[in-house]
C-alpha cells in the first residue's frame, strides 16, 4: 500500500504549499523539494532491490559486467538529471533545467562510448578483410 | 514510508511563522529585523533540504554502482 502513502504525502504537500506560496514563495519552492525528496528517497529502495535482481541474473548469464555498470550507471545518471531539471524548472529557470538535461545526454553519451568501441570492433573483425 | 514525513510539516510551519513574524515586525516599522527573521528562517529550513539531498546523492551513488 505504498502508492497510498505517496499519493497522500504529495496531497498534504499540494496543500501545504499553495498555504505558505501567498506569503513566502521561496517555502513553497523548498517544500516542494523536500517533498520529491522523501518520495524518491522512499522509491530508491525498491529500485535497488530490482537492480540487485538484475545484477544477479546477469552474473548468472555471464554477462560481461562493463555493460551492466555502464547501463546502471546511465540510469542513475538519467534519474539524478531528470530530479535536478525539474526541481530546476518548478523554480522558474527553464533555461538551467535544459543545461542540466543537456548535460546528462552528453554525461550518458560518454558512457555509452565504450560499448560503442567495442561494437564497431566486433563488426570490424567479423567482416572479411 | 516512515520516512520524515514529520519535516514536511515543520518545514510548512516554520514558512507560515516566519510570514507571521515577517508581518509583524514590519509593521511595528522594523524593516531590517524582518528581513533577517526570514533570511534565518530560510537558511534552517534549507539546511534541511540540502541534508537529505545529501542523503539522496549517497544513496544513489552506492545503488547505481558509481563507486568508482
Amino acid at each position: 500500500m505504498d502508492i497510498i502513502q505517496v499519493v497522500g504525502l504529495g496531497l498534504i504537500s499540494t496543500f501545504l504549499i499553495l498555504v505558505v506560496k501567498e506569503q513566502k514563495p521561496i517555502f513553497a519552492f523548498l517544500l516542494a523539494t523536500f517533498t520529491g525528496l522523501v518520495i524518491f528517497l522512499s522509491l530508491i529502495g525498491k529500485i535497488s532491490d530490482v537492480l540487485q535482481v538484475l545484477t544477479t541474473l546477469a552474473q548468472k548469464a555471464k554477462v560481461n559486467t562493463l555493460f551492466l555498470e555502464t547501463i546502471l550507471k546511465i540510469i542513475g545518471i538519467a534519474y539524478i538529471a531528470e530530479f535536478g531539471a525539474q526541481v530546476t524548472r518548478d523554480a522558474g529557470q527553464g533555461s538551467i533545467a535544459s543545461k542540466i538535461e543537456l548535460a546528462g545526454k552528453i554525461l550518458i553519451m560518454v558512457m555509452a562510448i565504450p560499448i560503442i568501441t567495442m561494437i564497431i570492433e566486433t563488426v570490424v573483425q567479423i567482416l572479411p578483410a | 514510508m516512515p520516512y520524515n514525513v514529520d519535516a514536511i510539516f515543520q518545514i510548512a510551519g516554520i514558512g507560515i511563522i516566519v510570514a507571521m513574524i515577517h508581518t509583524v515586525l514590519k509593521q511595528m516599522g522594523k524593516e531590517d529585523f524582518a528581513n533577517w527573521v526570514s533570511l534565518i528562517g530560510f537558511v534552517v529550513v534549507l539546511f534541511m533540504v540540502v541534508v537529505r539531498l545529501q542523503d539522496l546523492f549517497q544513496t544513489i551513488k552506492s545503488v547505481f554502482l558509481f563507486n568508482s
